[in-house]
């Protein structure tokens, strides 16, 4: 990270404000992985804890007309592009009141205001629906493009490769961000790809690639800037693969026993995106220990709100459970059956 | 009004909808420039330009996901795959992705797609190219599956189907791509989950659809001269699934044979005939029979493929067995 010459107050309260992101998701999923051991969560539950400056360096760099396609393990992302806490934390309660109607859980986040469009749960899923999303943002002539984030061992399933050659034939504005945490579930990524530099993995569809410090908030959101802008006009697709450490097991229930204690430890302290970001900011003089206490106070209540707002949302209804079924409604649907159980 | 091909009515409502609505494009292989493996978009490149007849590469995988993908932005792909048999590589993005997103997502945003493609066997294309999988996608909650069986019918459900905003499964057959119907020119639809009592009768109801529909009426019209009245319900829609039209059948004629080209085990004919034994049982002179295919890769040569699949003599065979 580069020493910033003179700063505008905005510069500064936007370098300053990555970092309140950073510690707000630090803190989401800290509360997050509490709040699962409550069994107020259920399901298979994925946190970014050590991806904090991978996720904010993206969301810094793009623009509101951008689309977001993720994985499941997307509880940052939806936070960082502005989705408060609360329904956030509703949605992982299962209340009426979450980002999905309780419908989606932790692997299914959705806000369509801001362009958030999923976090999906199949492997390599979500890869081809961004490239058709930025195939309907050129075929509508609009501006922006669209991230399919997943992460490294997702490289390795077909549908990665599919979309590569779609995206470059059709000249589709998509940023195919790894998210590489070093991890599949258990196995590395030497175990699982033949080419472990995940970034040249584009080299036979001619799409670019490039791989960035995703312990780096500011490199992360340069080398987005200067890709995104390069996507959006000239239709060139790219590779950005960003490197972090993974801080717990795969999931909150995957007791992490495949990884070397030591090495863990050493990679949370040596890679940990919070404590580089906070060192540069005092270095640079932009932040003094009493606004990083107070970030911590701040950041605190507005956690306990959320958990708070999740608590107090209502359940879904009963009798709600075939709302949102089909968008245009048709006879016959629900069978009569499942109809008559729900009257028992 | 006079009468056109199954292909036409297809290809005609595809130019219609491309001209009325510039949201509509159609994506699939070799649908341009060679116009279609079964010529069905014939003369649409020419007259849409690339930008909405879209050549695709093989990768139905990325394809149909990428047509969820753009549908979800607003767009309305009417998407083809070369028969129903490709479609294996491309469920995951329909089962796990365009039946979901409506409803996982709290009805966010829509999934107006339409995916077209000839299910079912004839013309010795053996085991990999003659399966009917329909009734996996007709069993997914948050699809709609119709397979209509005349040019009328054809044509109707396809502006349907493009004009509904959730995920349509188009089932066509290539037997019937040749076959002719009067259709008429104002813009009418059939609306989606209705079946329709194709031929009225006394003694007997089948129910089938697609091609079957078709045999089921030659084979009402030939027991007709040795004077047994037999009711035709053609489905149109497998899901949802018109219970109510096949229950009011059964409850008059008291008898019913279900007849389907897929596998017989936990195919739709089993569905049916449930339906049928949970709704009507006390109306039932005889056990619902049913007619299906033989559980059998689709053997080549044509004696052993002409067994295989449910002809009108089976169907004779389980009226009869019946009356
Ligand atoms: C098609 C498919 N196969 C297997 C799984 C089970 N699974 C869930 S996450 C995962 C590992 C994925 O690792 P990676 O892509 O590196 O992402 P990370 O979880 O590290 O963010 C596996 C095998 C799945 N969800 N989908």
């Amino acid at each position: 990270m580069d020493k910033p010459t003179t700063l505008t107050k905005e510069a500064t309260a936007e370098l300053r404000h990555y970092y309140y992101q950073m510690l707000l998701m630090r803190r989401f999923e800290e509360r997050t992985h509490e709040m699962y051991v409550k069994a107020k969560i259920g399901g298979y539950c994925h946190l970014n804890l050590g991806e904090e400056a991978t996720i904010v360096g993206l969301m810094a760099a793009l623009k509101p007309e951008d689309y977001i396609f993720t994985n499941y393990r997307e509880h940052g992302y939806i936070l960082a592009r502005g989705v408060a806490p609360g329904p956030l934390m509703a949605e992982l309660f299962g209340r009426e009141t979450g980002v999905s109607g309780g419908r989606g859980g932790s692997m299914h986040l959705f806000d369509v205001a801001k362009g958030f469009m999923g976090g999906y749960a199949i492997v390599g899923g979500q890869i081809p629906l961004a490239v058709g999303a930025a195939y309907a943002l050129r075929y509508q002539g609009k501006p922006g493009v669209v991230v399919a984030q997943m992460g490294d061992a997702s490289t390795n399933i077909g549908a990665f490769y599919e979309s590569l050659n779609l995206a470059k034939l059709w000249r589709c504005p998509v940023i195919f961000f790894i998210a590489n945490n070093g991890y599949g579930m258990g196995s590395t990524i030497e175990d699982s790809s033949s080419e472990p530099d995940l970034w040249k993995k584009g080299a036979s569809f001619r799409v670019h690639g490039e791989q960035v410090d995703g312990t780096d908030v500011l490199a992360v959101r340069d080398a987005v800037r200067r890709l995104r802008e390069r996507a959006e006009t000239e239709g060139e697709p790219v590779i950005l693969d960003v490197v972090s450490f993974r801080f717990r097991g795969h999931s909150v229930i995957d007791a992490d026993r495949y990884r070397d204690a030591d090495e863990v430890r050493k990679g949370r302290e040596t890679q940990d995106p919070l404590r580089h970001y906070s060192a540069w900011l005092q270095a640079h003089e932009l932040a003094d220990e009493a606004w990083l206490k107070a970030m911590v106070e701040q950041v605190e209540q507005e956690m306990q709100a959320a958990v708070d707002f999740a608590n107090a949302g209502p359940h879904p209804k009963i009798e709600d459970i075939y709302t949102y079924m089909y968008a245009s409604p048709v006879p016959n649907i629900p069978a009569p059956e499942t109809a008559r159980r729900l009257l028992d | 009004m006079k009468p056109i091909t199954y292909r036409q009515a297809l290809n005609s409502t595809l130019g219609e909808e491309l001209a009325r609505d510039s949201n509509v494009l159609l994506m699939g292989e070799e649908i341009g420039v060679f116009q279609g493996s079964y010529r069905i978009t014939e003369g649409l490149l020419d007259r849409f330009g690339p930008k909405r007849v879209v050549d695709t590469p093989i990768a139905e995988e990325g394809f149909v996901g990428a047509a969820i993908g753009a549908a979800m932005l607003g767009l309305r792909p009417v998407v083809e795959i070369m028969t129903i048999n490709f479609i294996l590589v491309a469920i995951d993005q329909i089962v796990n992705h365009a039946s979901k997103i409506h409803y996982m997502f709290g009805g966010q945003v829509r999934v107006p797609l339409v995916i077209r493609t000839p299910s079912g066997g004839t013309g010795q294309l053996a085991a990999t190219h003659s399966q009917s999988f329909e009734n996996w996608f007709a069993y997914c909650p948050g699809l709609k599956v119709v397979a209509p069986a005349t040019p009328y019918d054809a044509k109707g459900l396809l502006r349907a189907a493009i004009r509904d905003d959730d995920p349509v499964i188009f089932i066509e057959s290539l037997a019937l791509y040749d076959t002719k119907g009067e259709v008429p020119d104002e813009d009418y639809v059939v609306p989606i989950g209705v079946a329709e009592v194709k031929r009225e009768g006394s003694d007997v109801t089948v129910v089938a659809y697609s091609r079957m529909t078709a045999i089921a009426l030659q084979v009402a019209q030939q027991l007709a001269q040795e004077g047994i009245s037999v009711e035709v319900v053609d489905l149109r829609s497998l899901r949802p699934l018109d219970r109510p039209t096949i229950i009011a059948s059964v409850k008059k004629t008291n008898r019913a044979v279900v007849v389907a080209e897929d596998w017989y085990s936990y195919g739709i004919t089993a569905e049916l005939a449930a339906t049928i034994q949970e709704e009507a049982f006390d109306y039932l002179d005889a056990p619902v029979q049913r007619v299906a295919g033989l559980e059998v890769p689709l053997p080549y040569a044509k004696d052993l493929a002409a067994v295989a699949k449910p002809s009108a003599q089976s169907l004779i065979n389980a009226i009869r067995r019946i009356l």
